[in-house]
């Protein structure tokens, strides 16, 4: 019979390899982009070896293809990687303890071996969960950003195959799972809204960074929204002895 | 496509994955800080995807990515895979402007 560990470790290593094959077929779209955007097959694959953060890299490209220089494009996706530092951050505790190892395993640092990490309940199984599935991830993001580079490359005219409605399309797709969050719809339609009013004076890209300015917003709504859940919370707590 | 901006961008998004286990060791975010960074991508995301779906330049311009965007929307709305729903959007804009 195998140990409670045993099968936690299994199911966290086949995880890994799901979550690694679904983000390889992101990785096709994004080297098929790339190439479509003006980047050569080498630059597209270093990018993804590199930058290893899917947001940015799309955004990177997205104001390339959008007509934008690559300085312009630099802002946003320098922007969207700052995430990444606040999931460095939440997972000091479980990295390993030698300072050459965590800093080999910092470029494993990215959305889906965050959350995988934690998921577990305890630091031995959230470490190798955050392991292989920055691992797994790795190695699919580049083996489908090459075969999307080069497959890329043959393809055509990018407008005629709609290529150019996948960048709103990918971000949509990343968006939503986040709207969940307090704050967060406030956020996307201020940040929207900014970007409006700047698109027409403004050089490319600086549009998206003037919108970072609706975190703000989307701030104030969540601390209001988490003291009134509070408040709710304390009502619920004190209604019993009402009663009583 | 200069190799300096990409290597550049290389750099930064390493340093920003480094910040927390080479130089932090052990420190950790204050919830407030965290939930700040938390909402970080998102009004970055909807600026992307409102200039992705109708920036041309500096005009905003209603063409096939519109309705190639609302069709992603209701399969992001549905829940379908990542992959479904930018070949979905590819295929309604090239749909689109073929028959125009």
């Amino acid at each position: 019979m195998r140990t409670t560990a045993e099968v936690t470790s299994s199911r966290t290593l086949s995880s890994a390899a799901g979550i690694g094959i679904a983000v390889g077929v992101y990785g096709v779209s994004f080297g098929v982009l790339a190439v479509a955007a003006g980047l050569s097959p080498a630059q597209a694959c270093v990018m993804s070896m590199l930058v290893f953060t899917g947001a940015s890299q799309f955004a990177f490209i997205g104001v390339l293809a959008g007509g934008g220089g690559a300085l312009a494009a630099l802002g946003p996706a320098v922007v969207l990687a700052v995430r990444n530092a606040a999931y460095g951050l939440s997972l000091v505790p479980i990295l390993p303890g030698r300072l050459r190892d965590r800093a080999i395993v910092a470029q494993l640092v990215i959305d889906e071996s965050t959350a995988m990490a934690r998921a577990q309940d305890e630091p031995r199984a959230a470490r190798r969960a955050f392991l292989a599935t920055g691992v797994s991830v790795w190695l699919c993001w580049n083996a489908g950003t090459l075969a999307g580079a080069l497959l890329g490359g043959g393809l055509g005219d990018p407008r005629s195959l709609g290529l150019d409605a996948m960048f709103p399309a990918a971000f949509l797709a990343l968006l939503a799972p986040q709207l969940r969050r307090p704050g967060a719809p406030v956020a996307a339609v201020a940040g929207a809204m900014i970007t409006i009013v700047v698109l027409p004076f403004a050089p490319a890209g600086v549009p998206v960074v003037a919108a970072l300015a609706a975190v703000v917003p989307g701030v104030l709504v969540a601390r209001g929204m988490t003291a009134m859940s509070e408040r709710a919370s304390q009502v619920q707590v004190d209604s019993p002895e009402e009663v009583g | 496509m200069s190799w300096t901006l990409l290597l550049a961008l290389g750099g930064a998004s390493y340093a920003l994955k480094a910040i927390g286990p080479v130089l932090a060791g052990g420190r950790e975010l204050g919830p407030r800080v965290r939930r700040t960074l938390d909402l970080v991508a998102v009004p970055l995301l909807a600026a992307l995807i409102l200039v992705q779906t109708l920036g041309t330049g500096h005009r905003l311009v209603l063409d096939a990515r519109l309705p190639a965007v609302a069709v992603a929307a209701v399969l992001v709305w549905r829940r379908a895979p990542f992959l479904v729903v930018v070949l979905a959007a590819a295929g309604t804009a090239a749909l689109l402007r073929a028959l125009s």
